[in-house]
């Protein structure tokens, strides 16, 4: 049995101490926003926030985020609000899409680390995977992200 | 009567609450397993359905992965209809009602950059259609002649009286009508809604997590499997301990699939990952359990000089032409194999009963899909069914080869009723990849003494892609894609350079790895071999760049016209930025014409930074220039990533590397900037999805030549140093 906090909500889950949220999040409480994509921490397509910080779901184990507080691309914002998800639509970032949830989130919260990240910022911080090479884009709508 | 046969209008797509409890999102899947089909607004004809409140929906036959062919697609349909575009929606026919209605929706597949321009006519016609039935329903109602209403907007307006009515009101009447037979197309030059950069149609799902993907469909009580396929290629199982995982949390069934693999169905995906990783497997590794790269090599090299091969391009003497060179320079090229890892990894759901087998699956072909659900069913493909998932990617490996398909049907067969969701792991995605060729390359030129470039032999020698999958379509020995961008003069891909003597041919040489179609196909090597050995011809002559290309360019003036735009908007010819070099390349591909010039710096410590690449492409018809761009954008990610670190490895006959650990990928960080001159020449089609990854490649080596002095001629990069001496 596992307790979580996800999106504001607490939850308790049954399944194994040593599942790594990501598998809890998708199967077990059905928000399938967050993406698998390699499982060892090298994509970022799990990235969810954990007490404000982004964080790859598929390397923690639930039981490391007791009493933490999850945010996951579902709770980012009540109606995709979030000034990133606006930059996000405005400049038509995503492609396939499959990438954009785990980068929009690491975006978020590197903008709330720095809020006006230069170029060097974004290519030190953000190493998300996109294979459909979004990343001129990606750039483009940190940077209108920023200034909104 | 309409001219395309109906059947009973239903909906294909039933919203998740019709389709009862487990799918707990308010989004539309397609399900149709128990489930009351809702009566759906009446199709005016198979592209088009208007519902009372004037929403359009749009059919749309190909897949979208990324590329925005549903969006493009919709909008040529839509300029035709006239309808409001603010009111348009889409939805994917099933294969299966396709097959079912004669194939009225065409070809399915989505390879090959042919979205748009294989069936822009047909949807084109569609939209025009359905438009001349609904002015001619708003007619028939108002008793006047359909040649004084027209349609804008979806609205149709009787010009004499100014009455007006919309497509929502008359869709019924229309849907009864008899399809028009003479159908005039608009000149595109007076579009409206097509070859405009409108936003896509799918983005806002992408942004908030709702979009769902084939790995995020839950059906009620569905099981979640995974799976492992004997690593190495031509193995079989030989043996597997159940017993040993059968009490592990939440598993259900240890399950042969096929000779060659294994699964484990449990409760959770994570669940039958543990398992799967606990189970003891035995494999017969087969006959290629020692094959390593090394043998490849040897086995392609013996090709370059074989005296037997398959002709592409000839004209003149080579042989003659090459004696008498003044100048005679050559090099050997290679290029590895590439595994396409697309975001979101294989996989699909199936539930298999007696009597029928349907399939849930991302796929670029849901034609292709049904097929393969048929014969690993058992059943016909009329008791089959496919519904299409979203796409995480597919850069072809979603398209020829359904194995996971195959698999997720023979698992499902197993567990009889049960829905069965088939997620492979990336390691098995990478271990399982069908692999982009391996191939080497000879190239012989011969200058005369003033520089021209008089004679060329190009010996390709390598994997052939159409043997391994479509085996019929290999003629005289000959595969025909081996040779994409540098056939005669045609409209798919063409080599633009006129050359006196001329030889370009292919030694087949199979080696036991699959080959697939990997985006950009055969053009990504064939584009670094001839590009790079271009740039080698003019240093060899003292000939700018350029002006070595144009001049063999004289006779084909779209390739010309492309390079000439890259050459200008770059600044050929003038001073680069301190430290910058800059590289060329053009080439055709999909029907369409590309340039590309890189800006270059390298370290003396050897670090290449490509700093900008301008990009021009020729595709014809432009139907939505911003998406075009993120082709380019995105297909240089693609291209420049297997140039810089690209490369699957074999050793003991199976592929080394199983993660993005060890295939190195492109991240923002070496993201280039990226400047697109989307230049349509109009009066033909031209893909955009895989014809500018070609250029990425070539322009960057041949500007880190400039930068070094250094040639680089096998790929990727990363086996080289750059470091000043
Ligand atoms: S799935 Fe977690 S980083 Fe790739
Ligand atoms: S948008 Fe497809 S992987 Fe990023």
């Amino acid at each position: 049995m596992a307790r979580l906090n996800v999106n504001g909500k607490d939850h308790t889950a049954n399944v194994d101490p040593e599942t790594p949220i990501l598998w809890v999040l998708r199967e077990t409480l059905g928000l399938t926003g967050t993406k698998y994509g390699c499982g060892i921490a090298s994509c970022g397509a799990c990235t969810v926030h954990v007490d404000g910080e982004a964080v790859r779901a598929c390397a923690v184990r639930v039981s490391a985020v007791e009493g933490k507080k999850i945010v996951t691309i579902e709770g980012l914002s009540p109606d995709g609000s979030h000034p990133v998800q606006k930059a996000w639509v405005a400049l038509d970032v995503p492609q396939c899409g499959f990438c954009q949830p785990g980068m929009i989130m690491a975006v978020a919260a590197l903008l709330k680390q720095k809020p006006k990240p230069t170029d060097a910022d974004i290519d030190a911080n953000l190493t998300n995977i996109c294979r459909c090479g979004t990343y001129v884009r990606v750039r483009a709508a940190i940077h209108a992200a920023a200034k909104a | 009567m309409n001219a395309f046969p109906k059947v009973s209008r239903r909906s294909f797509l039933v919203t998740a609450a019709a389709a009862g409890g487990g799918l707990s999102l308010g989004f539309h899947v397609p399900y149709a397993r128990g489930a009351t089909a809702q009566e759906m607004a009446p199709e005016v004809n198979a592209w088009v359905v208007v519902k009372p409140d004037d929403t359009v929906v749009v059919r749309i036959a190909r897949s979208e992965m990324g590329q925005g062919t549903l969006t493009g697609l919709s909008q040529l349909v839509a300029e035709e209809l006239e309808c409001d575009w603010k009111k348009v929606t889409t939805e994917y026919p099933t294969p299966g009602q396709n097959l079912a209605r004669n194939r009225v929706w065409g070809n399915f597949s989505t390879g090959g950059s042919r979205g748009i321009r294989e069936s822009n006519d047909y949807v084109r016609k569609g939209g025009a259609a359905a438009r001349m039935m609904l002015i001619q329903a708003a007619a028939n109602d108002w008793k006047v002649p359909a040649s004084e209403c027209s349609a804008q907007n979806s609205v149709i307006t009787h010009t004499p009286s100014g009455r007006t009515t919309t497509y929502g009101k008359v869709a019924a009447a229309a849907s009864k009508l008899e399809a028009p037979k003479e159908i005039t197309l608009k000149d595109p030059k007076d579009w409206k809604v097509a070859g405009k950069s409108v936003p896509r149609l799918d983005t806002v799902d992408k942004v908030t997590g709702k979009q769902i993907y084939g790995m995020d469909l839950k059906l009620p009580g569905m099981l979640t499997a995974t799976i492992k396929d004997c690593p190495v290629f031509g193995g079989k199982v030989k043996s597997f301990d159940a017993a040993a995982v059968q009490k592990m949390p939440g598993v259900k069934h240890v399950v042969p699939v096929g000779e060659t693999a294994v699964a484990v169905v449990a409760d959770t995906w994570w669940q039958a990952k543990k398992a799967l990783d606990a189970l003891p497997i035995v494999w017969d590794e087969g006959p290629n359990a020692k094959v390593s790269s090394k043998d490849i090599a040897q086995m392609l090299k013996a090709g370059l000089d074989a005296p037997e091969a398959v002709v592409g391009n000839q004209n003149g003497d080579v042989k003659a032409g090459l004696a008498s060179a003044a100048k005679k320079i050559e090099a050997v090229y290679s290029y590895p194999f590439q595994n396409h890892a697309c975001m979101e990894t294989m996989n699909a759901t199936a539930v298999w009963t007696a009597d029928k087998c349907e399939v849930w699956t991302p796929t670029q072909n849901g034609e292709a899909a049904l097929a393969a659900a048929s014969e690993s069913s058992g059943h016909p493909a009329a008791k089959c069914e496919v519904y299409k998932l979203h796409l995480g990617g597919g850069f072809g490996r979603r398209g020829a080869v359904h194995d996971w398909v195959r698999q997720v049907v023979a698992i499902a067969k197993q567990v009889p009723g049960t829905p069965v969701k088939l997620i492979w792991s990336r390691e098995e995605d990478m271990l399982h990849g069908r692999f982009h060729p391996i191939t080497q390359c000879k190239l012989t030129g011969g200058l005369d003494a003033q520089g021209n470039l008089t004679s060329l032999h190009m010996r390709i020698s390598g994997q052939s892609i159409v043997a391994a999958i479509f085996p019929q379509n290999i003629k005289d020995g000959k595969d025909p894609v081996v040779f994409q961008g540098l056939n005669p003069p045609g409209p798919e891909a063409s080599l633009g350079y006129t050359i006196p003597n001329l030889l370009i041919d292919h030694a087949m040489r199979n080696p036991h790895v699959p080959p697939g179609f990997w985006r950009g196909v055969n053009l990504n090597h064939n584009a670094i071999y001839i590009e790079c050995f271009i740039d080698e011809l003019a240093q060899a002559a003292g000939i700018d760049a350029l002006e070595f290309r144009r001049k063999l360019l004289a006779n084909s003036p779209k390739h010309l016209g492309v390079l000439n735009a890259v050459a200008e908007r770059a600044g050929w010819g003038k001073p680069a930025p301190a430290g910058v070099h800059r590289g060329l390349c053009v080439t055709m591909g999909f029907g369409s014409y590309v340039a590309g010039c890189a800006e270059v710096s390298v370290s003396p410590e050897g670090v290449v930074k490509i700093h900008r690449i301008v990009a021009a492409i020729d595709c014809g018809h432009a139907v939505n220039p911003q998406q075009i761009e993120m082709q380019l954008e995105g297909s240089f990610v693609y291209g420049l990533s297997a140039m810089l670190y690209g490369e699957c490895t074999v050793k003991n006959g199976r592929m080394e590397q199983e993660n993005f650990d060890s295939y190195r990928v492109l991240r923002i960080d070496g993201m280039p900037k990226v400047e697109s001159i989307v230049m349509p020449s109009g009066g033909f089609w031209g893909g955009v999805g895989e014809p500018p990854i070609a250029v990425a490649a070539p322009a960057a080596l041949n500007a880190i030549f400039r930068a070094t002095g250094k040639r680089i001629r096998d790929l990727p990069l990363k086996h080289h140093s750059l470091k000043k001496a």
